[in-house]
């Protein structure tokens, strides 16, 4: 079967805008679901009426960002039987669990709660509400946790193993799957990202109302639980974020190499790249600014150990797919007569290589039939994008940096409650809206982007998990996607600046004149 | 604990009862999606019939995602053909479900007529192409599609969008339509205000009628004019899965199992049952119409799933590719893995829906839509 290769590069591109987009609205609800819980446990345990309407708001914002998030969800869903026919045969078996566990453990609670939060503030009692919100908040979180499994799974395959007679990769075992340390970096790395989106949009939003002199203890309130809130996220992205290099260290040295440009093993402790122009053609980095020691530290968390560079990688995957051509010869031999017990204990020693033979796959038809030329294209081909991953690395970090100091002082300016003191700061704080978009965006893009040529790490690459579809077929899905996500994405950015623009005020939800804590909230 | 044929069997009927779900939880936001224009006279009007599904189709729709996460997990070939195969079809299914939940979130936060008028004819005709698609691609299981495997269990599929809507496929979306826009006038007229129930309880019966007919006729049509599928040969029903170790012929009939097992005819009788039901009670705006249509939506959909057992997805290319019960499935360990989740997991799930359904009780009013600030 010949693969066609404008199908593979179309359903990539569909996949990665999809995913891309679907990413834009999931950690702003990540993050600003918690934002209401803590407003709204504030209006339980004080009774003042403002913290209510402070959850209503957000509330109103956080139903326009869920819609949106639901809406593209469900192409994610679809798009693996659709676009991804062969990878969702191949490993629906590992891949798909986790994702009906989310459904049954998460989705179903969220979606099920979600109308009572909006529709049930007067048909359930306060504590009820309180509950419906946490219960939410924790769907969401435990949402994140299953797609980070699965997708931990596809960067770290634990758990599982090739079985020849049905083709596809098997469970072994599920709580390897489920403990998989990459997940769990995964999870807490990417939900705090999520959370330090959600304190950013409270605080530049708040930041622009106080500007505007506008809903002032309303803003202050709310700019005093992001603050906090953001200060603490931002210090998990960034710790958990290393945690999480360290895993991608452990099992995916060809990413690591690739986001530090390091084209040759460097003696241990190695240095860190701050600064360079990578240089795909020499295998060089031009104009490199190292810090001794700093990647060595994170890394490999020793001082002596080497983190292999991209030149010695390479040589180690020739290795692999000699291995893999072994493999799959058993599989061939197998196929025609499954008792053959030498070709069993051929694939049985070489299995965990045969993705390696697939890379060949696409240079040549029978990768049995391969030459050292093919093995030396295939290896090459496991390099992904240096300096687009060099560079998206070094942004995100940047930006995560910058997280930690802009709520590191605006917490300190909430302390000294001198919030609205500063218009530098609050023109900083407002245009500072972007950068969590921009930082989740770009990791997003390291992680999967540099996973590449591997749909699962040494298991299955990319292009062989396309679907038999037609370039046309997919042209006309990638046609309708652009169009259809263009309009939602303008109609969206419309009733959010709509609302936002609005306030509290605008929609007669803040200040109340029948509330008796107006008040005490003015004072 | 339970053998592999066991487990497969179960997966089978769980596919089942998450279409069912789907169907009957889901299946009325789409009747009333669709209906919309119809029953719903003005704005005020159309707000109530919104409102009286508002607060819980996202939650419904939850059983459609959980569908394709677990025919993904438990019978990853049928959920991987399926999908790829009738692609462009899958995507107008996939745009309606994407139109759908911003449409109800949006339609009500801008407070002018045009805005509102579009984003009704986007849900109506959501609501539409859902409904019909479904039941056309149902249809086409029966004739069989045109996919086969290579030795890698790749599958290539040889056919295109318009080969999906022969007659018989184009009937099964009949059936599908008018028994969804039936349940759909049904909740209706149990929710909505009584000016709005009167006239769905109208529109109920008459879909009902139109369902009978079509339901019957297909039914007679797949007796007579549409050819089944048999396993050739022993059947290996705790094997590998592997669907190319085996042999399928065409040419029996589709009722062979309702011949095996004549329990199975309880099924098709529960739909007519239901059917009746409707034109019974629905005049009574309550519960009883509501309960009627569900009905029908579980006798019908049973009783399409029973004529295809053991198979799940016929290939007419090359039937020896055909997916079945005892074929397609994920390993044992999966199976047994999920079945566990699900044992936790969906008695909760029916729990808390209940609870939020309870609290949600009682006819949504003109009087009350006209009260409430509508900012969500």
């Amino acid at each position: 079967m010949i693969i066609d290769a404008d199908v593979v590069t179309l359903s990539r591109l569909q996949f990665a805008l999809t995913a891309l987009y679907h990413f834009l609205f999931v950690p702003l609800t990540l993050g600003l679901v918690w934002m209401l819980a803590i407003m709204e446990s504030v209006y339980v345990m004080t009774g003042r009426e403002v913290w209510k309407r402070m959850t209503q708001f957000w509330g109103v914002l956080f139903g326009i960002n869920f819609a949106m998030g639901v809406a593209t969800g469900v192409t994610m869903e679809f798009q693996f039987g659709m676009n991804w026919a062969y990878y969702a045969h191949y490993v629906g078996d590992v891949f798909g669990t986790p994702l009906a566990i989310e459904g049954l453990m998460a989705f179903f609670l969220e979606g099920t709660l979600v109308g009572l939060f909006f529709m049930g503030w007067k048909r359930i009692s306060r504590v009820k509400h309180l509950l419906v919100t946490w219960f939410l908040a924790l769907a969401t979180s435990l949402s994140a946790l299953w797609i980070l499994i699965a997708n931990g799974w596809m960067q770290n395959p634990v758990g599982s193993a090739f079985n020849a007679e049905t083709m596809r990769m098997e469970v072994t075992s599920f709580s390897e799957v489920m403990f998989n340390p990459v997940a769990q970096a995964k999870f807490v790395h990417t939900v705090s990202a999520g959370y330090v989106m959600g304190a950013m949009f409270v605080l530049s939003i708040s930041a622009w109302y106080l500007l505007r002199g506008r809903n002032v203890d309303f803003a202050k309130r709310s700019m005093t639980v992001a603050a906090s809130f953001g200060l603490a996220a931002a210090l998990s992205v960034v710790v958990l974020g290393d945690e999480s290099g360290y895993a991608v260290s452990e099992n995916q040295k060809m990413k690591m190499a690739a986001i530090e440009a390091m084209w040759e093993t460097e003696p241990a402790p190695a240095s860190f790249t701050v600064f360079g122009i990578p240089d795909v053609q020499n295998r060089t980095t031009h104009y490199a600014l190292r810090l001794p020691w700093v990647m060595g530290l994170i890394g490999t968390r020793s001082i002596d150990k080497p983190i292999p560079g991209i030149t010695n990688l390479i040589e180690e995957t020739k290795g692999k797919i000699d291995n893999g051509i072994q493999a799959y010869d058993a599989m061939l031999v197998l196929r025609a007569d499954k008792n053959n017990a030498q070709a069993k204990a051929i694939l049985a020693a070489h299995d965990k290589d045969l993705g390696y033979a697939l890379l060949l796959k696409h240079f040549i038809d029978d990768p049995r039939q391969a030459t050292p030329a093919d093995i030396q294209k295939a290896a090459d081909s496991t390099i992904p994008n240096v300096p687009v991953l060099f560079w998206a690395f070094r942004v995100m970090v940047a930006c995560g940096f910058y997280f930690i100091a802009l709520f590191a002082y605006s917490f300190w300016l909430a302390s000294k409650r001198k919030l609205d003191d500063k218009r530098w700061y609050l023109k900083l704080a407002l245009w500072s809206l972007p950068l969590p978009w921009v930082a989740a965006e770009l990791g997003w893009i390291v992680a999967e982007y540099g996973r590449q040529p591997w749909a699962i790490e040494g298991i299955l690459p990319t292009a062989l998990g396309v679907s038999s579809v037609t370039a046309g077929q997919v042209w006309t899905s990638l046609g309708g996607f652009v169009l259809f996500y263009t309009a939602l994405a303008v109609i969206d950015a419309t009733l959010m600046v709509k609302f936002a623009r609005k306030g509290p005020d605008g929609l007669g939800l803040w200040p109340t004149t029948d509330s008796p804590s107006l008040a005490a909230a003015k004072a | 604990m339970f053998d592999y044929d066991t487990l497969r069997v179960i997966w089978w009927a769980l596919l089942g009862i998450l279409l069912i779900g789907f169907a009957v939880m889901d299946g009325f936001d789409f009747g009333i999606a669709a209906l919309l224009r119809v029953l719903g006279r003005n704005d005020e009007e159309r707000l109530v019939l919104l409102e009286t599904i508002e607060p819980t189709w996202e939650g419904n729709q939850v059983w459609f995602i959980l569908g394709g996460g677990a025919a993904f997990a438990a019978w990853p070939m049928l959920y991987a053909v399926s999908f790829s195969g009738m692609y462009l079809a899958i995507c107008l299914v996939l745009i309606a479900f994407i139109l759908r939940p911003v449409g109800f979130n949006f339609r009500g936060k801008i407070h002018d007529q045009r805005w509102r008028n579009l984003w009704d004819w986007v849900l109506v005709a959501s609501g539409v192409v859902v409904m019909l698609i479904s039941g056309v691609a149902f249809g086409n299981l029966f004739l069989g599609v045109p996919f086969q495997f290579d030795g890698d269990l790749r599958m290539s599929w040889h056919g295109g969008f318009f080969d999906l809507l022969h007659p018989f496929a184009l009937a099964a979306g009949l059936v599908s339509l008018s028994m969804l826009l039936a349940h759909g006038a049904c909740w209706a007229a149990m929710k909505a205000d009584e000016t709005i129930a009167v006239r769905a309880a109208i529109f109920a019966r008459w879909f009902t009628l139109i369902y009978v007919v079509v339901y019957v006729l297909a039914g007679i049509w797949l007796a007579y004019g549409i050819p089944g599928y048999a396993i050739v040969g022993p059947t290996v029903t705790g094997g590998v899965s592997n669907p190319l170790f085996k042999d399928v012929a065409r040419g029996s009939s589709w009722f062979a199992s309702y011949l095996q097992y004549p329990w199975f005819w309880a099924a098709p009788v529960l739909a007519l049952l239901g059917a009746v039901g409707v034109q019974l009670t629905v005049g009574k705006r309550g519960l009883g119409g509501f309960l009627s249509s569900s009905l029908m939506v579980v006798g019908t959909i049973l009783s399409a799933g029973f004529a295809l057992f053991p198979f799940l997805l016929p290939s007419s290319l090359d039937p020896r590719s055909s997916l079945t019960v005892w074929d397609a499935s994920s390993s044992r360990s999966t199976l047994g893995l999920m079945l566990g989740a699900t044992a936790i997991f969906m008695p909760l799930i029916i729990l808390y829906t209940s609870w939020v359904y309870r609290v949600l009780r009682g006819r949504v009013t003109l009087e009350h839509v006209r009260d409430s600030s509508h900012t969500y």
